[in-house]
């Protein structure tokens, strides 16, 4: 009894070590282990954060910026979005793109995240070989009602380890669905247009609270 | 004479609709009647501006938390059912099961669908309509299509719609003045769920009429091919716009995919 008590003992502290040491090594860590961890992390943070919850814009971008953003591709992620339209953009133009799509995105996941409350997370298992370099991570997140909503990832292994390029919201992929609005509004106004729209839209963004709706409890 | 007149009307009404439809073929290929669209799409958001949201704002505000958690698991469980049909239909015997094992666990110990017991108990909902089987059977979903009220669809699901709502057990409900209400309670706490969902749409979007199309169009297709095996689900695929580039669609897709040379270098 006494063994197999150390010995639970013994894998508690191996846990929380192997837990510790994990968070700057993300190199050699598995993609579906990477996203569950930053998710379950940014989670845990939102659900205990009043702050947070009561629609704090700069404690919630705060949060994105330091727990996220290390691990996503803004760059490669743009570069998608604007399709065939990068590669005849100067150095300048994808560099502002980029800049202000990030920050599209940025307060986008916050206001998002400031409704984090009774759901939770549930990952699906990984489907690749060890040596896949671009994965697709399955998970749903459950609702306290109504079905599960399915978020997916599309990570892809670089050389500074695994970052993610797309984002999956029921069904539809961020990508994807910018891809259009990227696409017309470049139609319209060229690149410096849709450069101009967004940094528009960011302007407006950043001088409006988050979560407007809150629910008042 | 108004019985005679009636099928005139809604041949003439039908009529008109394919005429306007026909006369405002838009550039994006899945939306050919976007100037149609559009215009539905404004009148619906002057609806849901001036009516529904606020009513629906309103209820949130005010009902009880545990009210609201009834009325969506009360209409939820008779959709369950309908649900349960469409499952059948596909061919998914297992997943028909369990939503007819939801429906029955609900109806009768949830208190006729008040409580989702089922939920807890490991089953989870699903939501299939007619229009999902018949893209399961092989339908393809048409141009994108903007209806008053109802929201965005596609041409194959509006031409389900007729099945689901005659699947839809509250429509059966007597007395009328019973069914009506519960019918616009519905509607107000669909909307009410869908708050928070439309203030974050409206921040991410440039254009929110094309943004939610681009969404719904791949969302409806991921419900039909929920394991990636539908043709919207190539990754980082340019489309047909790619005729007026420099470079052939294929190397542009490689290049896409293994990260533009300007790309690679760290964006932090």
């Amino acid at each position: 009894m006494k063994f197999i008590k150390q010995l639970i003992a013994l894998a508690t502290v191996a846990l929380a070590f192997n837990a510790h040491a994990a968070a700057p090594a993300s190199a050699n860590e598995a993609p579906d282990v990477l996203v569950k961890r930053i998710s379950q992390d940014v989670i845990d943070t939102a659900k205990a954060d009043k702050a947070i919850q009561a629609g704090d814009t700069k404690k919630v971008i705060d949060l994105v910026e330091t727990k996220i953003l290390p691990y996503v591709d803004f760059q490669r992620m743009t570069a998608l979005a604007a399709g065939r339209f990068w590669r005849d953009a100067t150095p300048d133009q994808q560099k502002a793109l980029t800049e202000q799509f990030r920050a599209l995105l940025v307060f986008t996941y916050s206001g998002a995240l400031s409704q984090v409350k009774d759901q939770t997370i549930e990952f699906k298992p990984l489907r690749a070989a060890a040596d896949d370099t671009e994965v697709e991570v399955r998970s749903q997140v459950n609702m306290p009602r109504g079905e599960p909503i399915p978020l997916n990832y599309r990570v892809a292994k670089g050389p500074q380890g695994w970052k993610i390029y797309d984002i999956n919201v029921l069904g539809a992929w961020l990508v994807e669905t910018y891809k259009g609005t990227f696409a017309s509004e470049i139609s319209k106004g060229g690149m410096d247009g849709l450069i101009k729209a967004l940094t528009e839209k960011n302007k407006k963004l950043a001088s409006k609270p988050l979560n407007t709706n809150a629910p008042k409890k | 004479m108004i019985r005679t007149a009636k099928p005139f009307r809604q041949a003439a009404l039908a009529l008109g609709v394919t005429m306007m439809l026909a006369g405002c073929a838009g550039p994006n290929p899945r939306d050919p009647y976007e100037g149609f669209n559009r215009a539905m799409f404004s009148f619906n958001d002057t609806v849901d501006t001036y009516a529904l949201k606020p009513v629906a704002t309103v209820y949130k505000n005010v009902t009880p938390s545990f009210v609201q958690t009834g009325v969506s698991n009360f209409f939820g469980n008779l959709g369950d059912a309908w649900t349960a049909v469409n499952q059948f239909l596909q061919g998914n015997g297992e997943a028909g099961m369990s939503d007819l094992s939801r429906f029955a666990l609900n109806s009768t110990l949830g208190i006729v669908g008040l409580f989702d017991i089922a939920s807890e108990a490991g089953l989870p909902k699903h939501k299939e309509d007619f229009g999902q089987t018949l893209g399961v059977w092989g339908v393809q979903s048409g141009p994108y299509l903007m209806l008053p009220l109802l929201g965005p669809s596609t041409v194959r699901d509006t031409a389900a719609l007729p099945l689901d709502i005659a699947g839809d057990i509250w429509r059966y409900k007597e007395p009328v003045y019973i069914r009506n209400i519960g019918t616009g309670l519905r509607v107000v706490d669909q909307r009410a769920a869908l708050l928070d969902a439309s203030s974050l749409l409206e921040d991410a979007a440039l254009d929110r009429y094309e943004f939610i199309r681009d969404g719904f169009l791949q969302r409806r297709e991921s419900q039909i091919h929920p394991d990636g095996d539908g043709p919207m689900r190539k990754p980082a695929k340019d489309d047909d716009m790619e005729t007026s580039a420099p470079v052939s669609s294929e190397s542009a897709t490689k290049e896409l995919n293994s990260g533009t040379p300007a790309a690679k270098p760290d964006s932090q």
